[in-house]
């Protein structure tokens, strides 16, 4: 283990004042569909439609991520393979980014979703704009009621 | 004898055989986020606090914030 990042990037869990608050992987929603390389996008596409997602990670069998199907990819023909359709190398992020970076991230780069992987690249879940924005939001909220305890100075 | 871990699954293999976990990080940073059942340890009081602190008997993994 390369230290606490290594641990944290892994999304593994831990104690302490921050670990109560919310990041970039417990607001993910695990329950993005997935699809493999190998796929023809038309069964792909049923499977994301009957899971209501409009988004798809494609992934290995060790669910690393390889690329993302969003809505222009998986209106695209049923017959092409996910390989091709979809966009690969997508950015990601690591659960342990605070929700308020990622939400501010989101927002200024105008990104619908993005995967939460492991340092390993493996996939957490993927994360909404509008999901981050939200505990982001509710997060400033709570704070505004309870007042947080503040750094005055170096260590 | 002390030896580099860099497997997270070493680690663990290590808490579930009762390892102590000790952070030399800054206190805050440790109040921040630690290891399941980690201890504080500032590296400038190791030396001394370890001695003080720790079981001799049992396996100790120290960490930071990275390798760098």
């Amino acid at each position: 283990m390369d230290g606490k990042l290594d641990w944290l990037a892994a999304g593994l869990p831990t104690e302490g004042t921050n670990a109560q608050l919310p990041r970039a992987g417990t607001v993910a929603r695990r329950d993005v569909p997935t699809c493999r390389l190998d796929e023809l996008l038309g069964p792909v596409r049923e499977r994301v439609r009957e899971a209501r997602w409009d988004a798809c990670v494609v992934v290995n069998d060790e669910r690393v991520v390889f690329g993302l199907l969003r809505k222009a990819q998986l209106e695209r023909d049923a017959d092409e393979s996910i390989e091709r359709v979809m966009r690969p190398g997508p950015s990601t992020f690591r659960p342990h980014v605070p929700i308020a970076e990622m939400a501010a991230f989101m927002v200024s780069h105008n990104l619908a979703s993005s995967p939460i992987t492991t340092s390993d690249g493996r996939l957490v879940g993927l994360i909404r704009r509008e999901d981050a924005v939200q505990a982001a939001h509710e997060l400033h909220a709570g704070k505004e009621q309870t007042p947080w305890k503040r750094k005055t100075g170096p260590a | 004898m002390p030896h580099e871990i860099h497997e997270r699954r070493e680690v663990q293999a290590l808490m579930d055989r009762g390892a102590q976990i000790v952070e030399v990080l800054p206190l805050d940073e440790f109040e921040e986020d630690h290891l399941p059942g980690a201890i504080h340890i500032p590296l400038s009081a190791i030396e001394t606090e370890a001695r003080r602190l720790l079981d001799p008997s049992r396996p100790v993994v120290v960490y930071c914030w990275d390798t760098a």
